[in-house]
């Protein structure tokens, strides 16, 4: 009996060392996270500061920026934050300002899409850049033709409209096109089996189906959060990602931070 | 064994347990399942410390080596490392040999860890791209470890993102072919049937067996993915740090942990979406 109530004793003081033991483990990650937050905290000010400067024109480094590298822009939203079109149009405003001619504007749900019409209204002159799916041979000249003119026009800024659908769902559907490739070479021909998987015929599959924009140079992440949220896969390879903060607090200084760090960075494209 | 007298020395000592206090600590809070990494900077780290680039590289595997166990010690369940890209082919024949040689090496010294912590190690990539040695010796490790999953190594060599799809999607085409399923009578235009799905898509790549990586960390400074792991990144914290890879340690390690951490709901929600 009594060895039984002292194993009781035993096993109630380790339960409360124990206990003891998972607070201060809670208190030292608490403690932790503190204080990164108040790092963050104190990171986002020293920020906020450098963009007011950037944007009063005090920092001369900021004011010439070499805006012909930038030829194709991507913007990701969140699309919680998607519904906020006034921003959304402010922000295209002030990249028009600085000279950018093409922006890919981007969400997982597609809200942007549903609202292109709206942000297109009332962004004076832009031109929406659609890629049309198409099948008949004869349009792909149309249609690399309708590209052309419209990227190389410096006149307009083009907006493309992109969501999740046009990543990994529109990599089956040209999956699928090259498949009818392969079915129509004839079981046989092996030397033309594998040249039916190739990058470039992969790229002309998602042209095919209506999801092949060009390759961005820069993609600025508008969230609380650095990720690219399924942005086509394809077409972020060698793409500059950068995480702008939640669209409700963008300004304009850190915006020519972004385009101006952007400008000034050399890929060696692995070599 | 050199690198062998390296490893019991991270396992013991008196770091070794204030690390282990220190992971203790994290534990509290949510631990990533896959960490992904970029290991740039192994030839600026060289310059900088006035050595050549091999040695550099040889630093930037003891890096690895070093994270590899940090991460079995947190709880992290996988590790893909981004080891060689088949656009590193266009650097000189001399520094391509000098990775291929270090290559060698390191399979032989994962083919001891992978005893020593039933890790299974997995080589993603072209292989056919390596040398018939290479090629042997890296299957060997694949086939001698398929059993272990306590923790699972991917190494990422010849690798780029549009190989894996392009790779992919050939697999699933020629699988559809042999399961006798043509494309008869294909109608051209928006209503034909999805033969092949994004599922069939993602089970034939290279990296299948691991799942999407919570963070993908590259150092080095850069802002890009590089043609890694795009497919796979949707949902993932993507996380640049400024250091050369032979300069990443364990408290960079817990700076990107606790980073996490605090986004942690975010991420949780985006996964469940995607």
């Amino acid at each position: 009996m009594d060895f039984s109530n002292e194993s009781r004793v035993l096993h109630r003081c380790s339960a409360q060392v124990l206990d003891i033991g998972n607070l201060l483990l809670l208190s030292l990650w608490h403690l932790v996270h503190s204080i990164i937050s108040i790092c963050n905290f104190t990171l986002d000010i020293a920020n906020v500061l450098e963009s007011y400067l950037i944007s009063s024109g005090l920092l001369g480094r900021y004011k010439s920026l070499h805006i012909a590298k930038l030829r194709y822009l991507a913007i990701v939203i969140e699309s919680e934050e998607a519904y906020q079109t006034s921003k959304i149009i402010e922000l295209l405003q002030w990249l028009e300002a600085v000279g950018v001619k093409h922006v890919c504007l981007y969400d997982k749900e597609g809200i942007l899409k549903k609202s292109k019409d709206f942000i297109l209204e009332n962004l004076d002159g832009a031109i929406w850049f659609q890629v049309l799916s198409y099948w008949q041979p004869s349009i792909y000249a149309m249609q690399d033709a309708h590209e052309n003119n419209v990227l190389l026009d410096q006149q307009h800024m083009t907006l493309e409209f992109v969501s999740f659908s046009d990543g990994k769902e529109a990599v089956a559907k040209a999956a699928n096109v090259l498949f009818m490739k392969y079915s129509k070479s004839g079981v046989t021909d092996q030397n033309q089996k594998e040249k039916i998987f190739t990058e470039s015929q992969m790229s002309e599959a998602l042209k095919t189906v209506g999801s092949g924009g060009p390759e961005p140079d820069l993609l600025l992440v508008y969230g609380p959060a650095r990720c690219h949220l399924g942005f086509p896969a394809w077409r972020i390879k060698y793409t500059e990602i950068v995480h702008m903060g939640p669209l409700k607090s963008m300004n304009y200084g850190s915006l020519i931070k972004a385009i101006y760090k952007f400008t000034m960075v050399r890929q060696n494209y692995g070599k | 064994m050199f690198r062998e007298d390296i490893i019991i020395h991270i396992f013991s000592g008196w770091r070794s347990f204030l690390r282990k206090c220190l992971f203790r600590v994290l534990r509290v809070g949510p631990i990533p399942s896959h960490i992904a990494v970029i290991m740039d900077g192994n030839r600026r780290y060289a310059k900088k410390k006035k050595i050549d680039d091999t040695t550099g590289y040889d630093a930037g595997a003891l890096a690895l080596l070093h994270l590899i166990i940090y991460c079995m010690e947190l709880g992290v369940k996988y590790v893909t490392a981004y080891a060689f890209s088949i656009d590193n082919f266009r650097r000189q024949p001399e520094e391509v040999q000098k990775i291929m040689d270090l290559t060698m090496e390191s399979v032989m010294l994962l083919t001891w860890i992978s005893k020593l912590r039933s890790v299974r190690v997995h080589f993603a990539g072209n292989l056919q791209l390596l040398s018939a040695e290479i090629q042997d010796a890296a299957k060997r490790l694949m086939e001698s470890t398929a059993g272990y999953n306590n923790f699972v190594l991917t190494i990422c060599i010849c690798y780029t993102s549009s190989d894996e799809i392009l790779h992919a999607v050939k697999k699933s085409c020629k699988e559809k072919w042999d399961d006798g399923i043509g494309i008869m009578g294909y109608d051209k235009g928006s209503d034909y049937e999805l033969l092949i799905k994004v599922v069939d898509i993602e089970k034939h790549m290279y990296t299948a067996i691991a799942p999407d990586p919570d963070i993908l960390i590259r150092t080095g400074g850069e802002y890009r993915l590089s043609n890694f792991l795009v497919w796979q990144s949707s949902g993932c914290h993507l996380s640049s740090l400024g250091t050369v890879w032979p300069e990443f340690g364990v408290f960079h390690l817990v700076w990107v942990v606790l980073d996490f951490q605090q986004n942690y709901h975010y991420f949780a929600k985006k996964k469940l979406q995607l």
